[in-house]
């Protein structure tokens, strides 16, 4: 008895015509497709992307080059250099590399500055079309800050409360 | 007579091209189509970047195949290598001549058009076997057999099924076959009724024909690469891809008319105005309907296994189908079915 309703179900295809009412449906459904450049993800505003170095409203760089960051950094990405500025006198960053490739993004440094100058912004678009671009120098992280620090505070401002 | 020979000849070629040229283009949206049907059952969006809703896709893809070298394999039989393409594609253009657009429309109304159907699309093998062995790789050689295996086994039953339309029309011609189909009790006149386990076979052999899935063995990406065409590549490639879209375009263009009333309206003789007309416009609607399911097949079920497909068709296939031409003969015999008006 089994065998023949087994049988019966295998001749009038049952199982497959279950298959094709479930892509049926399947075929209208909403589509999860992102259409990457025009739509895009929203991100937390605690995403950890490309780095940045930060000023002060007058213009000051943040950074006291206490080189903590390197310090905590696990994957020995940052490299920095110190000397009192010529200026004034005060101890500054004579060089500030980030080796991106090294970099595991875990945001460390962001959490050990003590003055909040190294940050991680919420960029993730970047790319490099040469070997050694991968190196992040200070006047480019500098640079970074400067286009985006309206971006960092607001972020920063939000999550204040959950530091 | 010079002048009327040139006439016709010319007035022919214009039909050929009046065929071939559109057909060339429903395989290009066809390509499309069937990426965009299978995006969607896979809840993606499919091609929606060259052209409007990615229209031109299929274009930009052919544009791309045609000026892509043609590599010849080493070791490959150069004469046969490239015999193989051409024998695979002018069968599944030549077949196009006897199929019926509309009531009359159709290039050679040929009285025995179905052992003419038979005979070009038995054609076809040869040139995916050829294909297979000219290329002396051991992928294309297995997909080949396989492909060889298989093709024969279906048309067996694919004749069979055809067999059965012969007997319940009494005729060889496609135009008088869908005409016997007319009647006044609208879709129930049609053949697919008192055929209907052959409606299937007749379907699922011309599926495994023209080795889509599922019965892809000949192709089996995940085991075989490609199949028999793994060594082809540019225009070479692009032949063996028009074919099989041509052939899969001709499958459903024949399942509408074998067994779904052609260019008939499936509401005739139910007097509901023009709805109840025959026109292209139906054969249209079925062909498409028919072609979409055929990809609906292919973004639903996982390749058979050889054995399986073997045994599908030797050992299902074939006894339904004879036992249905006896069952035809009987509901033709009594009258059971009443043919044409």
């Amino acid at each position: 008895m089994k065998r023949t309703i087994e049988y019966l179900k295998s001749l009038l295809l049952i199982e497959l015509a279950a298959g094709l009412w479930l892509t049926l449906k399947y075929l209208f459904k909403p589509k999860y497709t992102m259409r990457f450049p025009m739509e895009k993800i929203p991100r937390s505003v605690r995403f950890r992307g490309l780095h940045a170095l930060r000023r002060y409203a007058n213009g000051e760089e943040r950074c006291i080059a206490c080189k903590l960051c390197e310090a905590v950094c696990p994957a020995l990405a940052i490299t920095i250099d110190s000397a009192p500025r010529a200026s004034d006198g005060t101890r500054r960053t004579t060089r500030y590399d980030i080796d991106l490739f090294k970099c595991i993004y875990c945001g460390f440094c962001e959490e050990a500055c003590p003055v909040d100058s190294i940050v991680l912004t919420d960029i993730l678009e970047y790319h490099f079309e040469r070997r050694g671009e991968n190196i992040y120098t200070k006047p480019q992280l500098l640079a970074v800050g400067d286009r985006f620090e309206k971006e960092i505070a607001a972020n920063r401002a939000q999550d204040a409360a959950y530091r | 007579m010079m002048t009327s020979d040139a006439l016709i000849f010319g007035l022919t070629l214009g039909k050929i091209l009046l065929i071939a040229v559109p057909l060339i283009i429903a395989v290009a949206m066809y390509v499309w189509w069937e990426r965009k049907v299978i995006g969607w059952m896979h809840v993606r969006m499919g091609p929606n970047k060259v052209g409007p809703w990615g229209l031109l896709q299929a274009f930009a893809d052919v544009t791309k195949l045609l000026i892509k070298e043609v590599i010849i394999p080493t070791n490959a039989n150069r004469f046969l290598y490239f015999t193989a393409p051409l024998l695979s594609v002018i069968p599944a253009l030549a077949v196009w001549a006897i199929v019926p657009f509309d009531n009359g429309v159709v290039l050679s109304n040929a009285n025995a058009g179905v052992l003419f159907l038979l005979a070009m699309t038995s054609l076809g093998v040869y040139g995916i076997i050829l294909a297979g062995w000219a290329s002396n790789s051991r992928y294309a050689l297995l997909g080949a057999m396989r492909s060889a295996a298989q093709m024969i086994s279906y048309e067996v039953c694919m004749g069979m099924a055809l067999v059965c339309v012969l007997v319940l029309a009494g005729s060889l011609n496609f135009t008088a076959i869908v005409n016997a189909q007319a009647g006044t009790k609208g879709l129930f006149d049609w053949f697919w009724l008192p055929l209907l386990p052959m409606f299937f076979v007749y379907y699922i052999s011309g599926v495994a024909e023209t080795n889509r899935l599922p019965f892809d063995v000949a192709e089996g990406e995940s085991e075989i690469v490609a199949g028999f065409h793994v060594e082809y590549s540019g225009s070479a490639f692009a032949l063996f891809f028009l074919a099989e879209y041509a052939n899969m375009i001709l499958l459903s263009f024949l399942a509408p008319i074998l067994f779904m009333g052609g260019w008939l309206s499936p509401f005739q003789g139910w007097h509901l105005g023009w709805l109840s007309d025959p026109g292209w416009w139906w054969l249209g609607l079925k062909v498409f309907i028919f072609a979409t399911s055929l990809l609906w097949l292919r973004a639903t079920f996982p390749r058979y296994r050889y054995d399986q497909i073997m045994r599908l068709g030797w050992k299902v296939f074939i006894p339904i189908s004879i036992a249905w031409i006896f069952v035809a003969g009987i509901l033709r015999y009594f009258g059971i079915v009443t043919i044409g008006h």
